[in-house]
């Protein structure tokens, strides 16, 4: 087999395997990574919410936000995690077809 | 690592934009010059492997996640302007489409994470790596400290980053308009918990990576680098 089809196969196993990066840190209730915290917790961590970042948060409506989709946040583990291998899956396909693009504009030809 | 919306102020992201404008262009200059045709997949195999690798969040005790980037592992494979393509490729869509990390903050998230980690994992790679076969154990440990480092003064640089917004911008009564958290406790944070867990997961996988590829493609460990 060639060893770009293993890596490939590899990424379809951390594909199915990523719902662990969602499922772990609920059991630790864990809560957002350091400085990336929503407008209600940073009310809770400081008593208030920097105007600028109010401001500047709601500044781009992301099509799937926080790797689910819109509307999903209050439903359980089992659909977040298919929402996230979905992302995962969409993810890579557009990270894909951009190194893609870029290369075919860059490499030169029979190079 | 991903800087959100409203964390940095203006100042601070235009600044980041305006200094990875210049890399991202000699990036695609080197790339374009040193890139051959079958490295192309590899190239966007990095990018994916960033990509998903970034999704897998590791909790620490203090109630925090956090995660690897990978970016260390394309620098070996593929050479840090590579590198900086790939990730800069990763983080571009994990904002557009995921809003993980901001838009405003793409120039600083990219100058963290696609500028400074792979070029400083490259080096450290390059230095504990010299001279050694592509298959020796030299080269699986040099892989791993390349990581730990790489992860962890990217950490620095955005801890850094968050840190100096309150100085630069406060209401009249002094509350923070951005970041609230001033260096003394965004550096600390931020190098704590890549020092401590972060950057070991960092480390393990791409010294994992390099262990694999010595036995399966030992080619792409002596290949050109872009």
């Amino acid at each position: 087999m060639k060893i770009t089809t293993k890596l490939w196969i590899g990424l379809a196993v951390l594909v199915v395997l990523s719902p662990l990066g969602l499922i772990i840190p609920d059991h630790f209730k864990a809560g957002s990574a350091w400085g990336e915290w929503g407008g209600d917790e940073m009310q809770k961590l400081i008593g208030y919410v920097p105007q600028g970042l109010e401001k500047l948060s709601s500044l781009w409506n992301a099509p799937m936000p926080d790797y689910a989709f819109k509307g999903w946040e209050e439903k359980g583990l089992p659909q977040l995690s298919l929402a996230y291998v979905i992302s995962a899956i969409l993810g890579i396909l557009f990270v894909v077809l951009a190194v893609i693009l870029i290369g075919r504009m860059l490499v030169k030809k029979g190079g | 690592m991903h800087i959100p919306d409203g964390y940095l102020g203006p100042a601070t992201c235009g600044v980041f934009y305006a200094i990875m404008l210049p890399i991202w262009t000699a990036a695609s200059r080197i790339v374009k010059k040193t890139l051959q045709v079958k490295q192309v997949p590899i190239l966007a195999i990095g990018a994916a492997f960033s990509f998903v690798i970034m999704m897998f969040n590791v909790p620490i005790p203090c109630g925090t996640t956090g995660h690897a980037v990978g970016g260390v592992l394309v620098a070996i494979l593929l050479g840090p302007w590579a590198a900086c393509i790939a990730i800069t490729v990763a983080l571009v869509i994990q904002a557009l489409l995921f809003g993980d990390g901001g838009i405003t903050a793409i120039g600083a998230n990219c100058f963290n994470m696609a500028f400074v980690l792979p070029f400083v994992g490259y080096y450290v790679y390059k230095a504990i790596g010299f001279n050694a076969p592509a298959d020796s154990n030299r080269r699986v440990l040099a892989a791993g400290i390349a990581g730990y480092i790489g992860i962890n003064v990217a950490a620095v640089f955005a801890g850094t980053e968050f840190g100096l917004q309150p100085m630069l911008h406060h209401t009249a009564a002094g509350q923070a308009l951005y970041c609230p958290y001033g260096l003394n406790v965004a550096v600390p944070a931020m190098a704590g918990e890549h020092l401590l867990v972060f950057g070991w997961v960092e480390a393990i996988v791409t010294a994992l990576v390099v262990k694999y590829l010595q036995k399966q493609a030992p080619d792409y460990l002596q290949a050109k680098e872009a």
